[in-house]
């Protein structure tokens, strides 16, 4: 397996050569602490709707689409 | 505050706590950041993409299995959104006429041959530009890749075939000679 392996990445030398001429290892340094962000992320409230709220929207989108009509007697009924 | 014992931290954070969760944070950003940045080469997407990853680890936290790795968890977290984030990434523009073919001095590429490569590279599908990356710019283990992707190694493996198969079809299109 490990020969195989070997053998692949041989026969590939060419591309990789390539591949990193063109793009050169990454920086995998992490030059600031994201903890601050993260906790301001956390306790900034979310304005998150359960799916069922977004199949309703979704739903009274599509019916106002189809007969627009619809949004009148709505209105009216209200 | 004391240092605690793994499993006890893990519990913690499983419970909600913000001090554990804090703790594991400073421990794994680093490698988090650092496994991101090689997929998708901008620090300051790999920044916003550790975040992300965070989020979904601190919103998923009570399905987190204690008696697993959290690192090995919150890396394959990790890969799957560079992965995403190569998927949606804006593909570069399709070049319209094929230039004719270029050969490629052995020490400095041009500028043109570069973008060439860099275009044939963007229209690799994302599972396998991560990979490519992963296994052969930045020259990651086979093991550690498959890991991250939660596939087996011949996967990860045959990926690599795939994504050199490919870039050399795209490249003898363009006229780039490896």
């Amino acid at each position: 397996m490990i020969r195989n392996n070997e053998k692949d990445k041989d026969k590939d030398k060419d591309i990789q050569c390539l591949l990193q001429s063109v793009f050169p290892p990454a920086d995998q340094q992490l030059r600031r602490d994201l903890w601050p962000a993260m906790l301001n992320r956390m306790q900034t409230p979310s304005f998150a709707l359960p799916w069922y709220d977004w199949a309703l929207l979704a739903a009274l989108g599509g019916w106002a689409v189809i007969a627009p009509q619809g949004i009148l007697q709505l209105l009216y009924q209200l | 505050m004391e240092p605690l014992e793994p499993l006890e931290l893990l519990n913690r954070f499983r419970q909600g706590d913000v001090d554990a969760f804090e703790t594991l944070f400073r421990q794994f950003q680093s490698e988090v950041y650092g496994w991101i940045v090689q997929v998708v080469r901008d620090p300051g997407i790999a920044e916003d993409l550790t975040m992300e990853t965070f989020w979904r680890i601190h919103k998923a936290r009570k399905r987190f299995d204690t008696g697993k790795s959290f690192g090995a968890w919150a890396r394959r977290i990790a890969t799957n959104l560079a992965i995403d984030h190569v998927r949606w990434r804006r593909p570069e523009k399709e070049l319209l006429v094929e230039p004719p073919a270029v050969e490629m001095p052995d020490s400095v590429l041009r500028q043109e041959t570069r973008e060439r490569i860099e275009r044939a590279f963007s229209r690799l599908p994302a599972k396998l530009q991560a990979t490519a990356f992963l296994a052969l710019v930045e020259e990651q283990p086979y093991e550690e890749i498959a890991s991250a992707l939660g596939k087996p190694v011949g996967v990860i493996r045959t990926r690599v075939f795939r994504a050199v198969r490919q870039l050399r079809k795209q490249l003898e299109r363009m006229g780039v000679k490896p």
